[in-house]
């Protein structure tokens, strides 16, 4: 009977599936094997290739090898949501058996991806995913995980010391809404009222606003300068709509408004503005010379952090694997391996704290049109105007005393001369 | 040990110390020179952002409420259109130089992908509402994924002739030109479709056809031809917001389901089929988005939404629809 | 005749899925994992069905309930340690209560409209729940979202994902039940008939309205059900579990697997979680065949991936006594019987 039949087929399909499924072989052991989990569909798509472009540029040099071992990057697409991110982490490590993984660019992937890391017991190194909390306060839940890039906060405190040094009294924050801009203005505030400076306004336009009209007619006329944290899409629109709005004292931003994954597509109305990170395309030493040239040549477009960032630490695994001559030391011993290693990288030197977080020189930037590296147009680039070495997340306060006060949020540091 | 909840000690509920009140409002703005011209200026600059927003809306809404009105389809892609807009426009003038090509070139290629996406898939599923609606959608992940692939994902910003880009300055109050070249775009396009909807003989056809489809038939006209010709006005004008809109808003992947939500709150608040009501509607839209979230930012999630579904429980056609 | 076709149906289903629970422990642990997600994400698809496929109504909003049973669970687990242990039933229940609660509230405003305004008014109150998610930081933690360090234990230890995924099935098998014995019921007889004329329905007396508010609660249960489930099973819980997509997706999923047949809904999950989360990561170019899948299911499959036997049985010439009514069961989705061609 045709039931019969359809039943068999379907019990016979099942069956024939779940085998194929059960009969993956058991991977290599000589190999080493990474995860590597980035957007790679959807709205943050480039990022993810951004990202993907800086470890392979890194895996050409040399060769696919490190140390003497091969090693195998599988590439897995989170499509920046925690859940993606999760399933594709377990994937990893229970299909492919990756030693390690890197990646997550939201803060909210790193949180998903960090308990994952430790209930697995694999390595999880974060090139991206900024959020503060995951080598401060959280860092005792988190054995396994390693930061190679940066913290929300980290490079916003030294600005903010900048800030007052140019004799800003009052400035205006205007930062996306959401817990990574929460972060940065958190970490310029509290330097920058520390110094003496007075944060007057705190404007939370919604992740993702194209059209800020609504806001900019808020803003205090007698502030001194604006502090603005753009994400995404956002950075192109804010200048263009601050200065139309005959808005003409400074703009100064945070790392993500005129980084590099957005700068070649503003216009004139940035020149001027100034913002800080631990990199800068346009940081003008040989070994970044060479870095931006060769990226550029390779995939037609000036390297952001994100590409920079996935090519230091895929450096800084291959500096690890060489110590032990290509054999893999097992994650704790892995992990304690990266922490002592001082290294040159595109960005300038790095090392790392006790918190397992890069410290790391922060550049302030500003944005010219000027010709770059003997490139022959006239160009958008961020130029650094002043360096502060050797920068932690705790900047100048000392851990203990860092860790004392709350994550920066909305309400941290709270807004006293706000109105 | 569990911890807390994203470690975020902060107690900041939708808290009402933080919302600024009238009077907080009318003293800050005249923390500056001259008290009531200021406030005025706040007041007028807000409304002009908010009429110029509302411009863009009613180009990306007019297209929709002349969908369902003709053809009852909820277009899910519609955002899709919008985006494709922006897109094509940003190749004719890396291709060309001119933003002025890009503007024709790109609406029109829209209109065709429009009525092909009618014609070849919507058309032979005959009158079920549901399943085009979720066509549609399915349409909608394809496009976004080939634009992807086409353009790559980097965020793009269509740069309009620099005379455009200039601001005016009137009564102490700067006007950014492009805003109202917006407004004019919007005003030319809706003046067009009226005369056409009121004057000509095609415009009877299509009123008589959103009116009732059945008895249009009986009389002898082609709806089918109308509703082609619809779809593809829709995707047309839908387009031609991606383009003008592309200058203001940008051209990224996801603008394509950011502006979808808001397309249908202004078909929603005005009314299905109704050309005055997407106008209107595209109005209300932009003023109470602007001033929702100039004077209550922390509700700017809803200043969207909750109208939209408190109109919709009251009045489930919209604030014009017929039905 | 159709009393033992539906015999048979049950008995294939019921097949199927003891096939499941017994060969799917057996295959890897990734494996297990997509299985036990698709199985708790089903719920949220079945209960959609319910107002789809049974009586007409196409919710873009159904991610709420499955927020608000997500949300309460993590809430409770992060915060104050409630539902690790044997309490875990008491989440459960809470859960369902809680997420019935809004769509009671939700259900007020709702189900006053019908066909597509329905579609937008529960658009609208699922993104009303997302921007509070999202906003409400205190509460909901924000973007960050929360984390669930631990799955309950309460003599059996839920960490182990075989033994999950046997609770996660069992719910599942336990809420198939319980909705096919709500629409088989007079009550679920009358949602039918809603769908297909409520006009004549109201005139024979029936309170249409009030119908469709029970089934919109009842739906809105089983949605904070698969919420409690999903938070376990995907150990975070963010503001993407309630974002339009996610609604969107479970609509497309329902649709997939067949409307009105609730067994489509774990089908649906199935091939659409297969695609998203095991495709992906063998080629690049899922996105299209996950959009092409829609778009020709939705072409030429109206009754769904459910509805592929009855029409191989009247390919095959078995339908000479015309019965297109049993093009498996959604009659929702028929495609017009004037076929408009030019």
């Amino acid at each position: 009977m045709t039931s019969k039949i359809e039943r068999r087929a379907g019990l016979l399909t099942a069956v024939c599936f779940a085998v194929a499924m059960g009969a993956m072989p058991a991977a290599a052991q000589e190999e080493l094997r990474i995860g590597f989990i980035a957007p790679m569909t959807g709205p943050f798509a480039q990022v993810g290739k951004d990202m993907n472009d800086g470890l392979n540029m890194y895996m050409e040099e040399v060769n696919g090898n490190f140390g003497g071992t091969k090693v195998k990057i599988i590439v897995e697409d989170s499509q920046a949501k925690p859940d993606t991110a999760v399933t594709k982490a377990k994937k990893l490590i229970l299909e492919d058996h990756v030693q390690m993984f890197i990646g997550g660019v939201l803060a909210s992937e790193g949180y998903a991806l960090a308990p994952v890391s430790t209930a697995e017991k694999t390595v999880y190194v974060s090139s991206i995913a900024a959020a503060d909390d995951l080598t401060q306060r959280q860092l005792g839940n988190y054995p396994y995980f390693i930061r190679t890039g940066w913290t929300s906060s980290q490079p916003h405190q030294p600005l903010g010391q900048w800030a007052c040094d140019q004799g800003y009294k009052k400035i205006i924050a205007v930062a996306a809404d959401y817990a990574f801009g929460y972060e940065v203005v958190g970490g310029f505030q509290k330097v920058f009222e520390d110094c003496g400076g007075k944060i007057v306004q705190k404007i939370w336009p919604p992740l993702g606003t194209k059209d800020f009209g609504p806001y900019i007619p808020t803003f205090k006329s007698d502030a001194d300068a604006v502090f603005s944290l753009m994400v995404g899409p956002m950075p192109l629109q804010f200048p263009k709509q601050v200065r139309a709005s005959g808005w003409t004292k400074p703009i100064i931003g945070g790392g993500t408004s005129y980084d590099e994954s957005v700068l070649p597509f503003m216009s004139d109305e940035a020149i001027g503005d100034v913002s800080a990170l631990q990199y800068s395309a346009g940081l003008q030493t040989p070994r970044n010379e060479a870095f931006v040239k060769a990226y550029r040549a390779k995939y037609g477009k000036v390297p952001s952090y994100f590409s920079e960032s996935n090519y230091t630490t895929a450096m800084m695994i291959d500096m690890v694997m060489k110590q032990t001559k290509g054999a893999w030391p097992g994650p704790e011993a892995f992990i304690a391996k990266m922490l002592t290693l001082k290294v040159d990288a595109p960005r300038g030197p790095v090392s790392f704290d006790d918190m397992r977080n890069p410290i790391q020189d922060i550049y302030i930037k500003k944005v010219e049109k000027t010709k770059m590296f003997g490139y022959d147009k006239d160009e958008l680039w961020n130029v650094v105007i002043k360096t502060y070495p050797a920068v932690s997340q705790f900047w100048t306060y000392g851990k203990d005393a860092f860790l004392k006060q709350p994550v920066y949020s909305r309400d941290f540091p709270p807004c006293k001369n706000c109105e | 040990m569990a911890r807390a909840a994203g470690a975020k000690i902060s107690r900041d509920t939708l808290s009402i110390q933080s919302l600024p009140t009238w009077a907080k409002l009318k003293a800050k703005a005249s923390r500056g020179k001259g008290t009531e011209a200021v406030d005025a200026r706040f007041w007028l600059i807000q409304a002009f952002n908010g009429i110029s927003y509302g411009a863009l809306l009613f180009l990306v809404g007019s297209g929709l409420s002349l969908i369902f009105g003709v053809m009852r389809i909820v277009n899910l892609s519609h955002g899709s259109y919008f985006l494709l807009g922006g897109y094509v426009a940003l190749s004719v003038i890396w291709a060309t130089g001119s933003w002025l090509l890009a503007i024709p070139v790109a609406a029109v290629t829209v209109a065709l992908i429009g009525l092909v996406m009618e014609r070849v898939f919507l058309r032979p599923l005959g009158f079920d509402p549901l399943r085009q609606v979720l066509l549609t959608v399915g349409f909608a992940f394809l496009f976004q994924q080939a634009a992807l692939d086409i353009w790559t994902g980097n965020p793009f910003d269509i740069n309009p002739p620099a005379v455009l880009t200039q601001t005016i300055v009137v009564g102490g109050l700067h006007l950014p030109l492009y805003r109202i070249f917006m407004i004019g775009v919007a005003l030319f396009i809706g003046l067009t479709l009226w005369l056409v909807m009121e004057k000509t003989r095609l415009g009877a056809t299509i009123r008589a056809t959103v009116d009732d489809a059945q008895m249009a038939r009986g009389v002898g006209i082609d709806t089918s031809y109308i509703s082609m010709l619809i779809f593809a006005l829709g995707a047309f004008l839908a387009a031609l917001g991606g383009v003008i809109g592309g200058a203001f808003l940008g051209v990224y992947p996801g603008l394509d389901f950011e502006m979808l939500p808001i397309a249908f709150a202004v078909v929603i608040i005005g009314g299905m089929g109704s050309l005055g009501g997407a106008a209107i509607g595209a109005l209300i839209v932009g003023l109470a988005d602007n001033f929702g979230k100039a004077l209550f930012p922390e509700i700017s999630y809803f200043t969207l939404y909750a109208p939209m579904a408190l109109i919709l429980a009251v009045k489930p056609t919209g604030l014009f629809g017929r039905e | 005749m159709s009393m033992a076709r539906d015999r048979v149906k049950i008995l294939i289903v019921v097949v199927a899925l003891a096939a499941v629970a017994l060969i799917v422990p057996h295959t890897t642990s990734f494996i297990i994992l997509l299985a036990t997600r698709a199985l708790a994400f089903s719920i949220l698809v079945m209960s959609l069905d319910l107002l789809l496929g049974f009586t007409g109504l196409a919710s873009l909003g159904q991610a709420a309930y499955l927020g608000v049973g997500a949300y309460l669970t993590a809430i409770l687990a992060a915060r104050y340690q409630v539902g690790l242990g044997y309490d875990f039933w008491l989440v459960i229940v809470f859960g369902m209560l809680g997420a019935a609660a809004l769509a009671a509230l939700f259900g007020l405003l709702a189900t006053r409209a019908t066909g597509v305004y329905f579609l937008m008014i529960t658009l609208a109150l699922g993104q009303c729940v997302w921007g509070l998610a999202y906003r409400w930081n205190s509460l909901t933690g924000g973007d960050n979202g929360i984390n669930l360090q631990h799955r309950p234990k309460f003599g059996i230890d839920l960490a182990n994902p075989v033994t999950f995924f046997y609770v996660v099935f069992g719910f599942f098998a336990v809420s198939l039940l319980v909705l096919y014995v709500i629409v088989r019921s007079p009550f679920g007889r009358s949602l039918v008939g809603i769908r297909e004329r409520e006009p004549r329905m109201k005139i024979l007396g029936y309170n249409t309205w009030l119908h469709k508010y029970i089934a919109f609660i009842i739906a809105g249960a089983f949605g904070g059900l698969s919420g409690v489930l999903w938070a376990h099973t995907a150990g975070i819980v963010s503001p993407e579990n309630v974002v339009l997509t996610t609604s969107v997706d479970a609509l497309l999923m329902a649709v997939l697997g067949g409307a009105g047949t609730l067994v489509g809904g774990v089908i649906g999950a199935g091939v659409v979680l297969f695609i998203r989360e095991y495709l992906s990561t063998v080629v690049h170019w899922w996105q299209y065949v996950l959009g092409g899948v829609y778009v020709l299911v939705i072409l030429y499959l109206p009754g769904g991936l459910m509805s592929i036997p009855g029409r191989v049985r009247q390919w095959r010439g078995a339908a000479e006594f015309g019965s297109r009514t049993e093009l498996g069961g959604s009659s929702a989705l028929r495609v017009g019987v004037v076929k408009q061609r030019e």
